[in-house]
């Protein structure tokens, strides 16, 4: 009874995710990465109760401070709480990181996956689409859709979205070239099963591997993005906390208050370090042939 | 080999006639009148519609854009700024060998970091150098150029006094800068290199030449490095764009007097011509990379040299074939 179970395909999949798992809770550093992100996710969640004071709240009489208990990484030239206004940053931060990596996955996603299933010309129009959109630089482009739609949230958003979508459409495609000649698609489609069927129900479930390998590796690269819009003055307009925002207005003031420009950086690189590493044992767990 | 080449800047043109259409297309859906910005709010209706009109923006989306294309490919006319009323190129081009310059500088750091880095770094696979240089790697990626160049201004010119904190005169103003935009490029290139070559030295080939005793510098200069190249090549081609977009962030840090200072006053200033031609000129010159490395592929590796052979020796016979035949 037991050995029949194991050879049902659910049993197969199940042992394939803990197999997974498994080789992902090994490796230290993709641990390390995991717990650093679920720590930021909650402090982004929860910002109104792990905050120790709002993101807004002005002290005049406590401009500069330097960091101290009362203020863990001191005070900005309003004598705002700059360790409230790192908290509060992650929310805006992971946000646009979270919902531009959607967005250019499903948008990316569905033109890689039209591609390679149709090839031909529907392929080439759609790549060579793609081959001008690589030859801007990802911030060049990024820059120049959001100075057309201007700054704001929503904007930096689908901006950092646009500029990702030639990356989730090869990834895609790739995967799902590799994927459409399997002999189970084949039979679906003798069996007169939809295009459109085929595409959601058999090949993307079985092409996701490498889409969410680059989804958590694209939005530590969202993350930066997004600082950097800010920080010239394009993504996050004040005063709502922004880690970019917050660095490009303590650049004038550095000469005398380094707690300013430090803090909100070492936020950014360590938000996007635990991606990159969750991200990269992401990729060994899945496929373990191309640890290296 | 002058077919692939010949072939690759032909395949340039529909790409950088793409970008035009990208570009035009995004600035020309930008809410807001650019004429009213040239001449400001109070300016009388007649006024406007005759500069609307000399600047040929009164007619449909398809004849400007036409209009664009023709003067940029005929003229080099991408119009006039609407802040100072001088030819956009002149502008441009007053500022571009700034940018080009730290562009190239930063990749040439990137590069001498990285490469020897890499290649240690897979050689010595889980040694302590293994270790160190992926770390070193995994902070380079994840650390935001700015944020690197503004701690390198507080410790290299505010405490140390070593280096000069902004502008772009002299060789000693290029340091800093061009070490902030290469590092995150070295941490990509060093990583690609290091995965590259661990692929390749455990290729058949280079055991077999271990196997005939060739002295381990040349199994890795002349049998891996070379092999391990092409992915290499690519991500330096990446990245060298990347120093040009990255630039426009990073010369907001250093006050440098570059494009992407000059991109970044005219995003403020609304002045689309600029950013137009910025944005043009940046992928015009990260094509024309591209299209170098395409062509260094093709020395790296002979495969991609004689695919092109092949086909010139498959021509030639075919037709020495068809002339015996007739």
């Amino acid at each position: 009874m037991s050995d029949r179970e194991e050879f049902t395909p659910r049993s197969k999949k199940k042992s394939q995710i803990s197999e997974i798992l498994k080789r992902l809770l090994m490796n230290h550093a993709a641990v390390v990465g995991m717990l650093i992100m679920l720590i930021l996710i909650f402090a982004a969640i929860f910002a109104d109760y792990v905050a120790p004071y709002s993101y807004e709240q002005q002290n005049l009489n406590e401009m500069f401070a330097r960091p101290s208990l009362k203020h863990l990484f001191g005070t900005d030239n309003f004598g705002r709480d700059i360790f409230s206004r790192v908290i509060y940053g992650a929310r805006i931060s992971l946000f646009i990181g979270l919902t531009s990596v959607v967005l250019g996955c499903i948008s990316g996603g569905a033109l890689g996956a039209i591609a390679a299933y149709y090839g031909g010309r529907a392929d080439n129009i759609i790549m060579r689409v793609l081959d001008v959109m690589n030859s801007i630089p990802n911030l060049l482009l990024a820059i120049s859709l959001s100075a057309s739609m201007g700054a704001g949230v929503g904007n930096a958003m689908i901006a950092i979205g646009i500029t990702s979508i030639p990356i989730y459409a090869r990834v895609v495609r790739a995967a799902v070239m590799t994927v459409k000649e399997q002999e189970y698609i084949e039979a679906a489609r003798v069996l007169g099963v939809s295009n459109r069927r085929i595409i959601l129900r058999h090949i993307l479930p079985n092409s996701l591997a490498p889409i969410i390998v680059q989804a958590s590796l694209g939005i530590a690269g969202a993350i930066i993005t997004t600082a950097s819009l800010s920080f010239i003055g394009l993504g996050v307009v004040p005063p709502t906390p922004e880690w970019g925002g917050m660095l490009s207005a303590g650049r004038q003031y550095i000469r005398n208050h380094w707690h300013m420009v430090t803090f909100p950086g070492l936020a950014i690189m360590i938000t996007v370090m635990s991606f990159n590493l969750f991200g990269d044992g992401l990729r060994d767990a899945l496929d373990p042939r191309l640890k290296r | 080999m002058g077919r692939y080449i010949f072939k690759r800047v032909l395949y340039m043109i529909p790409v950088l006639l793409g970008v035009m259409l990208i570009i035009f297309t995004m600035l020309y859906l930008t809410p807001g009148d650019p004429v009213r910005m040239m001449l400001g709010d109070d300016a009388d209706e007649a006024a406007i519609a005759q500069l609307r009109s000399e600047l040929g923006l009164d007619e449909p989306y398809l004849a400007q854009f036409i209009n664009y294309v023709k003067k940029i490919v005929m003229k080099l006319d991408f119009g006039v700024s609407y802040v100072t009323g001088r030819p956009v190129i002149e502008e441009i081009m007053s500022r571009y060998p700034t940018t080009l310059i730290l562009a190239t500088v930063s990749t040439l750091v990137a590069i001498a970091m990285a490469i020897p880095l890499g290649i240690l770094s897979a050689i010595y696979q889980n040694s302590w150098i293994d270790n160190i240089s992926r770390i070193v790697a995994l902070v380079g990626v994840s650390m935001p150029n700015f944020w690197q160049g503004l701690l390198m201004i507080l410790l290299f010119s505010v405490n140390l006094k070593w280096f000069p904190a902004s502008g772009f005169t002299t060789p000693a103003h290029w340091i800093l800068p061009a070490l902030t935009i290469g590092t995150s490029g070295a941490a990509a290139i060093m990583r690609t290199t290091r995965s590259s070559m661990l692929e390749v030295i455990r290729q058949d080939y280079v055991r077999t030449a271990r196997a005939k005793g060739a002295p381990e510098g040349i199994v890795i200069w002349k049998h891996a490095l070379r092999n391990a190249l092409i992915p290499v090549l690519t991500i330096v081609g990446i990245r060298f764009g990347a120093s040009l977009a990255g630039s426009i962030v990073s010369e907001q840090v250093f006050s440098i007097p570059g494009l992407g200072k000059l991109m970044v006053d005219s995003i403020r200033n609304r002045n689309y011509p600029v950013i137009q031609g910025g944005v043009l000129l940046i992928a015009l010159a990260y094509s024309i990379i591209n299209l170098i490395v395409d062509i260094l592929y093709a020395f790296v590796d002979p495969r991609i040299k004689s695919q092109y052979s092949a086909k010139k020796r498959v021509k030639y016979a075919g037709k020495e074939g068809q002339g015996s035949v007739g």
